[in-house]
């Protein structure tokens, strides 16, 4: 039930999220993901940075399969999800939340039936259609809003929402599969920087309580320095840097980003 | 000091400008070969305005007095079809409407013949299913509401998965991400994004097909149009004019039907 | 996994509002259904009965027979022509009737009358003009193309009347600030603002008219709608899937043009 999310990251059995030797190319011999490598465990926070361009996205969208990768493997809590079809795809994706730029909610539906979005990948499309969930389900949704300040929002359209709500909004319903990773695929790049700490904390937070490994790619070297615990810099398709972000210098990021002016 | 180029602003390029002329050159010969080549007798042009006014004679007074034992029932009738004819079309558009929609169902052939049997249904006239229908089921309004039915398809059908074609891809990649299955994506992700659009195909639609019903009776497919078909044969001109002013009458109620729903709930 | 008993707790409220009105409409929805096949004498049974003369049907069409192909080719470029006419005429006829119906323009005692013509036009399928005409001017094609100049008038009348009713009327009072005359008011300030939106409709009117020029021949007025019939009540069906088969290409050759011609003028 509901108290395993609750438990402490120390008691709950370890969620990982490994990926090996992944590799994507759309044209044959010109490879956007190129022989990427690493592992993220428990409570782990790993932000993504690089130009654009490089294959964050694509890197991201490898892991979920939603771009299936040309080789390479991506290991959920152990399982390997890569070589995975159809309906079995389909419940390993239960697994893996993803939170979105653009928040990609359904408008038109109500805040709590996008919360409830979540768990579309566990009960009937009857049950969805005519929206007879489960009430355990409502009533972890309505938890949930709650912990995020949204449940007065709960029956308004998602489209009245600011993006900051959005976001919110999107997390929840992340958070409603009861995954075992979390992936934000540039979370704040549509929020104004204020809201971007915000949804930034949430995250965070969300992961610490849950013991969810997260990767967020991200734009913003600031905020990726200031909250997680480890940064990935790709550039050309490849792994340029791998470490915490106390250690990312300028020359790594002159490195992955190229140029100088931007630098202070 | 140096001499600052001349611009010229155009409207169009050369290209565009010419590619206009040419529709507008193509329409005029289409137009000058077709009222060359055209049968008209003038005999029956000069004629005309005599047998107009003399058919106008014939349509006056209105015989109102015929509407309740003749026409009503058959109004009614000429409803029934309607509705009956629209939701039909509505059930077979829905499955038709989302193979032919090309980022639902990628594979180009299914597309193809759902298109296909979109256009085919658009194409052959209301009149013509109607033969077709009464060949098949005899006369009736059976015949009348399969008609409306597999004529509407088209219509509804193409404005449904071009509807789908427009949704906003993002809140279904989520949904996919989600681990949804097909039916609750597109229960989730598409249909909230075309229910109001439906609707409004299905009540734009319902008001045509008010107006298809009442003639499809003039080749034996029910409703009102059987009774003008008798009537036009006996040379009942009275009484075909009030058949044709109870169907204006009909027809201007159902597009303030349909004008007043779709203001206050669409 | 808990089993279904629990409740939603109440200090969250209803998790979901019923919509009453949904749930009404899809109730008598479903009871119209049942009461409209009821009254139409549509059942089940024989619609299946029906299906199997439908068979026979489709068996006597095939194969298709084009043998007649003369005959079809000269019928339908009588279509296309009667369609060519009919939509030149009516365009040129629909741009000031639907200007004199645009009520931001005129005065009331202009629009009035304007307005019901176009109702007028619109309200009867064009098949009904086509027996008037027929009546008026004898059989022959130019019974159809004053149908289809009739049903022209009443889509684009209605259609520009209220593209025009939409415009922002600041261009209008600027021109006639500057004391224009009122023709050059409508070419400068009225135009620009509707030009594309008439060119879809015209276009799309024209497609309708092809198709509805197809039909009208069925009750005497020109084109391969005649032909048609003929081949109905002879029962020559696979002629008759010749000339179907004919119609639908013609269609679809029709909106091909039409869509290339709206690219040139977007």
């Amino acid at each position: 039930m509901m108290s395993e999310q609750n438990r402490s990251s120390e008691t709950q059995p370890q969620r990982s999220l490994k990926i090996e030797n992944l590799v994507k190319e759309y044209v044959p011999g010109k490879p956007i993901l190129n022989d990427i490598s690493f592992e993220v465990q428990g409570t782990s926070s790993v932000a993504v940075i690089g130009p654009s361009g490089t294959g964050k996205s694509t890197l991201i969208r490898c892991v979920n399969k939603l771009i299936p990768p040309t080789s390479g493997n991506v290991y959920v809590s152990g399982e390997n999800i890569t070589p995975l079809k159809g309906q079995e795809l389909r419940k390993a994706r239960r697994k893996i939340g993803m939170v979105f730029q653009e928040f990609n909610l359904v408008e038109r539906l109500s805040v709590m039936e996008n919360v409830l979005c979540g768990r579309l990948g566990y009960v009937a499309p009857w049950r969805a259609w005519l929206r007879k969930y489960p009430a355990e389900e409502i009533n972890r949704a309505s938890e949930l809003l709650e912990s995020i300040g949204l449940l007065d929002f709960a029956h308004q359209r998602a489209d009245s929402l600011s993006g900051g709500q959005r976001q919110r909004v999107g997390i929840a319903r992340a958070i409603m599969q009861e995954p075992h990773v979390l992936l934000a695929d540039e979370p704040t790049s549509s929020l104004d920087p204020k809201t971007s700490v915000e949804i930034m904390e949430l995250l965070l937070g969300l992961s610490e309580t849950h013991g969810l490994p997260l990767i967020i790619n991200i734009h913003d070297v600031e905020l990726a320095k200031r909250f997680t615990d480890r940064v990935i810099g790709l550039s050309k398709g490849g792994i340029i840097y791998d470490g915490p972000p106390s250690e990312l210098s300028n020359d790594n990021l002159k490195e992955i980003y190229g140029g100088a002016s931007w630098l202070l | 000091m140096s001499e600052i180029a001349e611009h010229k602003w155009e409207r169009f390029t050369f290209a565009e400008r010419m590619a206009r002329f040419t529709v507008f050159l193509g329409f005029a010969l289409a137009l000058s070969i077709s009222i060359g080549t055209v049968e008209v007798i003038p005999e029956f042009l000069y004629d005309a305005p005599t047998q107009v006014a003399d058919l106008l004679v014939r349509m006056w007074p209105l015989d109102f007095a015929y509407y309740p034992q003749g026409i009503h029932a058959a109004m009614l009738e000429t409803l029934h079809i309607a509705s009956l004819g629209t939701l039909l079309a509505v059930v077979m558009a829905i499955p038709v409407g989302i193979l032919a929609a090309n980022n639902i169902v990628r594979i180009p052939l299914l597309n193809w013949l759902a298109k296909l049997i979109l256009v085919s249904s658009r194409s052959v006239n209301s009149l013509v299913w109607a033969l077709l229908f009464v060949a098949i089921f005899g006369p009736g309004p059976l015949a009348g509401t399969v008609c409306i039915g597999f004529r509407s398809v088209g219509f509804v059908g193409k404005l449904f998965a071009e509807a789908l074609e427009e949704t906003s891809p993002g809140p279904i990649e989520a949904l996919n991400a989600a681990g949804a299955p097909w039916a609750s994506i597109f229960c989730k992700g598409y249909w909230p994004q075309v229910a109001p659009a439906f609707w409004g195909i299905f009540l734009f639609r319902w008001d045509i097909n008010v107006r298809e019903s009442a003639v499809i009776g003039l080749v034996g497919a029910g409703g009102v149009g059987m009774v003008l078909d008798t009537a036009l044969n006996l040379f009942y001109w009275d009484r075909v004019s009030v058949i044709l002013f109870s169907i204006f009458v009909v027809v201007i109620l159902a597009e303030l039907v349909v004008t007043t729903i779709r203001q206050r709930i669409i | 996994m808990v089993a279904i008993t629990e409740k939603t707790k109440p200090e969250y409220g209803t998790p979901f509002k019923a919509n009453w009105w949904a749930r009404a409409g899809w109730l008598l929805a479903i009871l119209y259904v049942f009461y409209a096949a009821n009254y139409l004498d549509v059942s089940w049974t024989r619609f299946i009965s029906g299906l199997s003369n439908g068979a026979e049907f489709l068996g006597e069409m095939v194969p298709v027979n084009f043998s007649r192909w003369q005959l079809l080719v000269s019928n339908l470029l009588e279509t296309v022509e009667i369609a060519v006419i009919a939509s030149a005429f009516g365009i040129v006829f629909s741009l000031p009737i639907g200007l004199f119906a645009a009520r931001n323009l005129m005065p009331s005692w202009v629009t009035w009358p304007a307005r019901i013509f176009i109702a007028l036009c619109r309200s009867f399928h064009p098949v009904i003009f086509a027996i008037l005409f027929v009546k008026a001017v004898g059989f022959g094609p130019l019974a159809g193309i004053l149908t289809l100049i009739f049903a022209s008038i009443g889509f684009i009348g209605k259609l520009f009347a209220e593209a025009i009713e939409e415009i922002s009327l600041k261009p209008v009072e600027a021109l006639r600030a500057s004391g224009a005359p009122f023709i050059s008011i409508i070419v400068y300030a009225v135009v620009p603002q509707v030009q594309n939106r008439f060119i879809g409709f015209s276009s799309y009117q024209f497609d309708a008219n092809l198709r509805n020029s197809t039909m009208v021949g069925i009750v005497g007025a020109g084109g391969i709608g005649g032909t048609l019939f003929a081949a109905f009540q002879r029962f020559d069906y696979d002629f008759l899937a010749a000339i179907l088969i004919s119609i639908i290409g013609l269609v679809m050759v029709s909106e091909f043009i039409s869509l290339q011609i709206k690219k040139v003028f977007q």
